[in-house]
């Protein structure tokens, strides 16, 4: 029985410990997740705490995902980059209001092989007709995140849905994170869209490389989203100002820009100017 | 600290705590389940033993569901902290423990339950003496609830949300790493946990064996 006595007391310690960072201030950001995979919020985050004091905890979930959780209460901030998904966030009212912090690009991966020949083009569309021309293996993210909201835009631009797309053999959804398709890519010698922060510092390229780049298409805007005081009243939303305002800020400017992977810089700072 | 220590540290210390409250529970539940005789008692005893097989994901969703601020429980603020996680990891380790100690119990019951209520003492009275009984087997039953809990990864990353710093396992950490092509790291990570786990129960059981001579001639 002592023993018993003995376990609660832990128990209740550590819930209490937990509650008790509750306390501290803190907020959840909802964020894509090639903003965390990048290694780009580990970089500038800490900078941001130790400034304001202000513990910023990301949920990276892919876009459409993070939208949701926002939606359902669950979060205090947006970081995500799929405008026609953030539009749609915003007109429900769930949005209040959204600004662009950076900007990079996507890119066309696939084996250095090259089954479809679009190695070295700038025409993403056609490269997609090319690669279904071809039949060769494409892994699609399938995950509603704003790279697979990207991929459908260019496939539909190419005249495809996705239900031309689901029967086809060649066409693998996979309903996986940014990763795990760059995994299921490598693996299976497949093309795959990409954005090119998760790209650059991914570690299991195997023989994909980049087969098109530099279509104005193929642009990657990253946006922040702050909640509707209306509908989210619970959510920690003054500390969620201050992060978002330090984003767009001098300071988070030239945070996001210092990033860097074996010296290539992987988000371009776009707050001044949008693209 | 480094963030190593603090994802190895972390995972044990939440699976640690969800073990001994799912034990703190299953362990009086299990014994009561082999000593009382009531009407629908084999009919909990194998939902009990079915639920052995909860898939974790479907664990971690209903919690989700229930602690997202529009959910039943969101005015507790417990989604995406260590509290969820632990509460989650109870939840799929009672099942194994309750069922695990209301089978020894149920032996034990059998061979000295006239015994243990012959000088008057109510079944109640009896449960804390079975479980003294079967001890050994309530190791392995503790031990079983743990291994469920530090190695599942389903649960925990829906209601903890992989949180650098806060509510990032070693389980969630494996899977991040995949995720970001780090395989050598992932499987190091791995290699890491299993060792853990191996380590944890071989001193848990060396601890009980001194614990057993000790007490040997009680039984």
């Amino acid at each position: 029985m002592t023993l018993i006595r003995l376990l609660f007391a832990f128990a209740l310690t550590v819930a209490g410990t937990s509650s008790g960072s509750a306390a501290d201030r803190s907020i959840v950001l909802a964020s894509t997740t090639s903003v965390e995979a990048s290694g780009l919020l580990a970089h500038i985050l800490p900078q941001f705490t130790a400034k304001t004091g202000i513990t910023v905890n990301v949920v990276a979930q892919g876009t459409g995902k993070a939208l949701d959780t926002a939606r359902r209460g669950d979060a205090d901030l947006l970081l995500v980059h799929d405008p026609d998904a953030e539009q749609h966030f915003i007109d429900e009212g769930h949005g209040a209001t959204r600004r662009q912090i950076a900007w990079n690009d996507f890119v066309i991966v696939g084996p250095s092989a090259d089954p479809a020949h679009v190695r070295g083009g700038h025409d993403s569309v056609a490269a997609l007709k090319a690669i279904a021309a071809a039949q060769a293996p494409f892994v699609s993210r399938g995950d509603k995140s704003g790279t697979n909201a990207e991929e459908l835009r260019l496939w539909k631009a190419g005249g495809f849905t996705p239900d031309t797309l689901k029967p086809e053999k060649w066409y693998r959804d996979i309903g996986g994170g940014m990763g795990q398709a760059l995994n299921a890519a490598s693996a299976m010698n497949a093309y795959t869209l990409s954005d090119r922060g998760t790209w650059l510092s991914f570690n299991n390229k195997g023989s994909l490389v980049i087969t098109i780049e530099g279509d104005a298409k193929l642009i990657n805007r990253y946006d922040v989203i702050e909640l509707n005081p209306q509908k989210h009243a619970g959510a920690k939303l003054g500390d969620a100002k201050i992060f978002a305002d330090w984003l767009v800020s001098s300071d988070g400017q030239q945070a996001i820009g210092a990033y860097q992977v074996n010296g290539t810089k992987l988000f371009n700072p776009s707050a001044a100017s949008p693209k | 600290m480094n963030e190593f220590t603090e994802i190895v540290g972390l995972s044990i210390g939440i699976s640690v705590t969800a073990t001994l409250i799912a034990a703190a529970i299953s362990l009086p539940v299990g014994a009561a389940l082999a000593v009382f005789s009531f009407r629908g008692r084999r009919a909990i005893v194998v939902l009990i033993n079915a639920f052995f097989g909860l898939p974790p994901v479907v664990v971690g969703l209903a919690l989700y569901l229930a602690l997202s601020h529009s959910g039943p429980l969101g005015f507790l603020g417990l989604l995406f902290t260590p509290s969820a996680m632990i509460i989650a990891q109870t939840i799929l380790a009672i099942p194994i423990i309750t069922a695990l100690v209301q089978r020894a119990s149920e032996r034990a019951w059998a061979r000295y339950g006239d015994e243990l209520t012959s000088d008057g003492a109510s079944r109640f009275q009896a449960i804390p003496q079975i479980l003294a009984i079967i001890r050994a087997e309530l190791l392995t039953a503790i031990l079983a609830g743990f291994g469920r809990t530090v190695s599942e990864v389903g649960a925990v990353i829906l209601v903890g949300g992989n949180i650098r710093g806060l509510t990032r396992t070693m389980t969630t950490a494996i899977a991040l790493q995949t995720s970001q092509g780090d395989l050598p790291l992932a499987l190091a990570l791995g290699a890491v946990l299993v060792g853990i786990s191996i380590s944890i129960s071989a001193t848990v059981f060396a601890l009980a064996g001194t614990a057993k001579i000790a007490g040997s001639d009680e039984v």
